[in-house]
Parts: C-alpha cells; structure tokens; sequence
C-alpha cells in the first residue's frame, strides 16, 4: 500500500468479508453504524462479502475477515476452518467469537435439558453441548472484545490494516478509563459492586457514567486478578450465588471468569 | 441458487438471505404449475435463552436478553422489564414510563432506517446493497445513515450505549438524562424528523407490486398515543386482550425445517404482527405530523399489501421522532432514577412493540427472585407463517418469471417483514424447488 494514493483510486483495494456464527447480530451492526465513515470505508476497502449489507458476493480469498460469533455446531466447526483458509487477517469481533457468548453458559449445564426447555421436538436441533470461541479452533490474527464491540476500537484495527501498522488497542482495565473521564469510583464512594478493576477498557467505561458498576462485557483483562476482586466484593457484601452470576454473563466461557466463578460455585454455601 | 428437477417442476431454494438480520434460507417448489412448498428456513444456531435464564436473579434478564438481538436490544430490555414488574407487582411511574418511550423511540428510529434504506430500499432500486446504491443514490443514502445515526444519539443519550444499552434497570434507569442533555439534543431529533418525512415521500414513490393478504393483524393498543413502550392487545377480528391472556390466544409449534418456534393464532387462519398491524390499529393514534405524511403517501387506513410495508415504516420513522420530541418537550424531571422492585413470587407477562412487531417475555419468579421459568416469543416467529403465505401466493402469480427474477422478487417478500432471525430466538434460509 502506498501512502501516495487515496484509497478510490488504488487498482487493489483489500477485501473484506463479514462472517457470522452464533450471535445477536450486534457486533457486525457495529459495522454499519459507523454511520460518518461507512461509505468512505467502502471505497477503501471492497466489501467482497457481507451478507447483511448486500446480495453481492465476491468468492474469497479475502484479505481481511471479520469473525462475528461462538462455534456451536458440527457444521459451524467446519465452517470456520474453511474462514480461516480463505483469510489473510482474521479478526474475531466480540464477546462470542472472542470466549463463547452468553451461550457459552451452557458449558456449565446440561444442554440436552436446555433443548428440552425450548423445543418440545430438540431432535430436530442439530447443536453442540459446548459453545466455544473461534480460537479454540483455528489460529486468529487479532481479537477485538466487547458486548458488543467498541465501533472506534473496530475502525481503529480497519485503519491500521490500511496503512500497515498495528493497531492501538490496549489491555487496559476499565478503571483506567473511568480515571481518564473522571468519574467517581462507584465501588470506592457507593460500595457498587464493579468488575472494572478485572475488566478490559474499551467501551468508554460506559457503566460507571451511569452510576452502575462494570458488568464485564469486555471479558477480563490478561493480567485480572479476580480471586482479589470476589474477595472484595465478598467484603461489599455481595451474596456468593450473586458473584457467581456477576462473573457468569457475557464472557462467562473467559479462562479468568471461568475458573473463578467454578471455584466459588465449587465452595459451600 | 435455483435448480430444475425432472419435467416442469422447479425449485426456488436460497441458502444465505442477504440483508436479513441473522442466518436463514428459503425453499420453494413448484409441480405442474402450482405451489406446493414454501419454507422459511431457519438455521441461525439456537442459543437457548429460555433455558440460560433459568436460575438467574429476577434483576438480570433485561440485559441477558438484550443478548438476543444487536438490532433490537431495547425491545427487550422493555418487555422483560415490564414482566419482571408485574410479576413484583411493579408499576413504574409516568415519568419512567414517558423516558422508556425516549428511548424504544431511537430503537425505532436506528431499525427503522437500517431497514428501510440498507435493507429494503436497494430491492425496489435493484441494487445488491445500499453501499452499492450509494454510487447513484449518494444523497438518499447520506439522507438514511443521517437518520440511523440520530437514532443511535438518542440511544446513548438517554440508554448509554447504542447496542446493548447499559442503563435501563427494573424499575427504570440508572441515571436519568437531565433536561439539559436532552434540550442539546433537540435539534438534532428536529432534524432527524425532517429527513423522515423526506423518507416517507422518498419510499411512497418506489414502485410497489401487487399483493393482497387477508392476514388477521394483531398489535398493542395504548390508553394513548401510537403503542411503542406499553399497551394491550387488539386485532383486525375484533380481539381485545391482555397480555396476561396472550398464551391462550398464540401458541408456539415446532416446525422441522425451522429453529424458529412457529406461532399461530388460535381461530385465525393466520396472522402478522409489525408496522402493517399497528398501523391498521392505531392509525387513529398517529401523531398529526405522521397521519399527514400517511395520508399524503396514498396509505389507506388498513393496508393489506405487505409490500407498502416500507411506506408505513417510514411513517412509523416520523411518530417515532414527533414521539420522541414531544417527551423531550415535556420533560421535568422525575424524583427517582428508578423506583424498587423487590423480588417476590409470582408470573408476570411483559409485551411491548419491537420495530418488527409484538415482542411478549413471561416470567415465573421464586420467593427469592430466582427465575424458575421464561418463555420468550419474538415477533419473526410470530411472522413467519404470514411469510410463508406471502411467498406461496406471491410465486403463483409469478411462475412466468425467470428464476434469478423470481427469487430475487421472493427475497424481497420476505424482506417485507423485516425477519429478524436472531431475534427468532429458537428462528432461517430460502429455498424455492420447482418439480
């Protein structure tokens, strides 16, 4: 890529395709709600698949894929092995593709009971007991966090793949970012249980602005001490069966919420 | 992807809906002449929500099945809240009530235009995509990402973040946007409802084919206003009912071809739900601003070609925005955030309109609040008959078309109802066979 050349006029744009596994949709929204930016992103890259924005498909191989979504049947498991050899960067978008998803719940259940629940005929539904990030399964270039993902942090990676430089996402707790905007730490001035301190940065450190503490949709930062943050929310005064929940929702299959939250379910009531 | 079997059948069959909101495909066959199947395919992996919520602290199902849908978060952060209340026995006061509206307003606002100009609009334009309609179109698609754009603002305004917003709780928010912050905003809502009558005269001009269903319409009907945030059930047959009563009148059947419950409506040989039924039902609850922009666009009071429904949801763009700034307009503030909702036992029902239709959460609560039963019935699958019966009297008008031209027509039927297939919690691929 030259630096020289605006992006309508290079002969090669790079491609990008939008692929989708079990999710809600949200984090590929993100895509086209970067409303100021989306056409120009569309004469800088060419959008080669994206089956929610257009009909138009362009065969791979693609220079980037976007990975939206958890792997949660057979057929997907292929699936995303076939992504993987028609990509050059993969990028995996969100809290499912990134650690299984709210759905991942279902790694700490019985999904046969789960099927029971929703269908009255589960045989008709083909499904896995596990749900499980796009990395357990083929090797991923770069993961972007978040339920749903931050759509600057998402242009952010876009823009670096364009001018060939890495991208500056850090790891980051959301404590850091609640100190950058100034808010008032909800867990040291209201005794608000916060997962800020074991959380990644990335939203903006949405929550805390609201008075609410962190709910982790990020997933938990490389370095989270959590057994030192459930202890003290143990000393806020947060029930058990309420931390195991606080560390049970939107990356609930993440190895540091994982663990944690089977130790404390493992403890006597 | 078409194929022709032996002799004069054929088969219509899609694998992948483009600019449908999640996985699903379409299958139709045609034998001497006839249609004899029609399949709305639904094969977006199920998540089991229903099943996850179980054990769950009666506080949290609003964000866990905000989960359900990036597109519509906001429909069902409302409907569970509203069941949860009841089942505490729960009723929010006005002030909380007007601000849930606010924000379900920029939820219709940013689905609404994602549809109707990303979606909808490049089917009647024949383009692939609206990024491709763009390059002879830019200001009609400038004129939409303006809209969605402002409908997302108001999400942060007033929900704290677009998708998935973090401050709606039981009982109402976290913090309440000050009049401050929402008299900033006023101009640009101002400004979003001059692009959505544009809209209106933009979508009421597109060339509509011709389609006439007798579907039942059923939507909520509020003491006032068009239903958005609350309200209770009517239909086009005379029906009136709460939403308390809502499983005797619907129920939910398992189709093999489908992860997506199908619905019916008990005594009617079929039914829709969406912008079509609420129009027919509230029209008389519009907003001056958007009766006239109806009026204007040639809509009659109840429209029964699923094709114009791009027309009513363009209108239903104008009451969302004119909704929205008359709650602005009014605002003074409340004493609380959020009132309490202490936990006790008890089933409550919460229904509200989604952008796509009646979105209806029950839950059962133990005397801690622990979930111990959640049934969740979004509006595709309610829908997705009405689809089919679409399709199948679409196609027998059509069987002199080409295939590529048939399919595309069908994928713009569908289209018609917006489908949103994560949102079919438990939801589709078309796939049209001709033998």
């Amino acid at each position: 890529m030259t630096d020289a050349a605006p992006p309508s006029t290079r002969t090669t744009r790079p491609t990008l395709a939008v692929w989708k596994f079990a999710s809600c949709d949200g984090c590929q929204l993100s895509v086209l709600d970067c409303e100021d930016e989306l056409l120009t992103l569309a004469e800088a890259v060419r959008i080669a698949y994206f089956p929610e924005a257009t009909r138009a498909s362009a065969s791979g191989p693609y220079d980037i894929s976007l990975v939206e979504g958890s792997v949660t049947t057979a057929a997907d498991v292929e699936r995303i092995q076939e992504v993987r050899r028609i990509s050059g960067l993969l990028v995996t978008i969100g809290a499912c593709a990134t650690s299984g998803g709210i759905q991942a719940l279902r790694n700490l259940c019985d999904v046969a009971e789960f099927r029971s629940i929703v269908y009255a005929r589960p045989e008709f539904v083909a499904t896995l007991d596990r749900s499980t990030p796009i990395s357990a399964h083929v090797r991923v270039d770069l993961e972007l966090h978040g339920c749903p993902i931050d759509r600057r942090q998402l242009l952010e990676v876009l823009s670096a793949v364009l001018q060939d430089r890495r991208p500056r996402i850090t790891a980051d707790p959301v404590c850091i970012e609640c100190k950058r905007r100034g808010t008032v730490c909800v867990a040291v001035a209201h005794g608000t249980p916060c997962l800020g301190p074991v959380t990644r940065s990335g939203c903006g450190a949405l929550c805390p602005a609201v008075a609410r503490g962190c709910y982790g949709c990020f997933g938990p930062t490389p370095s989270a001490n959590t057994a030192a943050l459930v202890a003290q929310l143990g000393r806020l005064g947060m029930p058990r069966r309420d931390v195991v929940r606080f560390l049970r929702t939107f990356n609930a299959g993440a190895e540091a919420f994982r663990a944690q939250s089977e130790r404390l379910a493992e403890q006597a009531p | 992807m078409t194929h022709r079997p032996d002799g004069d059948g054929r088969v219509l069959h899609v694998d992948t809906l483009a600019r449908v909101e999640g996985e699903g495909g379409m299958y139709v066959r045609v034998h001497d002449g006839e249609v004899v199947d029609v399949e709305l395919r639904i094969y977006e992996p199920p998540r089991f929500f229903e099943g996850l919520l179980r054990g769950r602290a009666w506080t949290e199902p609003p964000d866990i099945t905000a989960r359900i849908c990036g597109i519509c978060p906001v429909a069902y952060q409302m409907s569970a809240c509203l069941a949860i209340e009841q089942a505490c026995g729960v009723v929010v006061p006005d002030e909380i009530r007007r601000m849930r509206r606010l924000l379900y307003c920029g939820e219709w606002i940013a689905s609404h235009a994602l549809h109707v100009y990303m979606l909808h609009a490049p089917d009647f334009l024949g383009y692939p995509g609206a990024v491709e309609m763009a390059r002879d179109h830019r200001a009609l698609v400038e004129q939409g990402l303006r809209l969605k754009q402002a409908g997302n603002a108001l999400l942060e305004l007033v929900g704290g973040r677009a998708i998935h917003p973090v401050n709606v709780r039981l009982g109402g928010f976290y913090r309440l946007p000050t009049r401050d912050d929402l008299l900033a905003f006023r101009p640009v809502l101002a400004g979003a409802l001059d692009d959505a009558l544009a809209t209106v005269r933009a979508v009421a001009a597109f060339e509509i084919p011709d389609l006439e269903q007798p579907h039942e319409y059923l939507s909520l009907r509020s003491e006032s206003g068009y239903p958005l945030e609350s309200g209770s059930f009517v239909s086009t047959s005379g029906r009136a009912f709460d939403a308390r009563e809502f499983d005797t009148h619907v129920v939910e059947e398992q189709v093999q071809h489908s992860h997506a419950l199908h619905a019916r409506l008990v005594g009617a040989d079929g039914f829709a739900v969406g912008p079509l039924a609420r129009y027919a039902l509230n029209h008389d609850r519009l907003t001056p601003v958007a009766r006239q922009a109806a009026d204007d666009a040639g809509l009659p009071a109840v429209c029964r070609n699923p094709f114009r429904s791009i027309v009513v949801r363009a209108v239903e763009i104008v009451e969302a925005c004119r909704s929205g700034l008359d709650v602005i307009d009014g605002w003074t503030g409340a004493p609380a955030a959020a009132v309490p909702v202490p936990a006790r036992a008890g089933t409550g029902y919460g229904a509200t309109e989604a952008p796509r239709g009646t979105l209806v959460h029950r839950y059962t609560l133990d005397t801690e609040g622990t979930v111990t039963d959640a049934v969740i019935v979004p509006p595709t699958s309610q829908n997705q008959p009405a689809i089919e019966s679409d399709l199948r009297a679409f196609v027998q008008t059509r069987l002199d078309l080409p295939d590529d031209e048939l399919t595309r027509q069908c994928e713009q039927a569908i289209r018609n109802y917006d489908p949103c297939i994560s949102c079919a919690t438990h939801f589709l691929t078309l796939t049209v066979e001709r033998t």
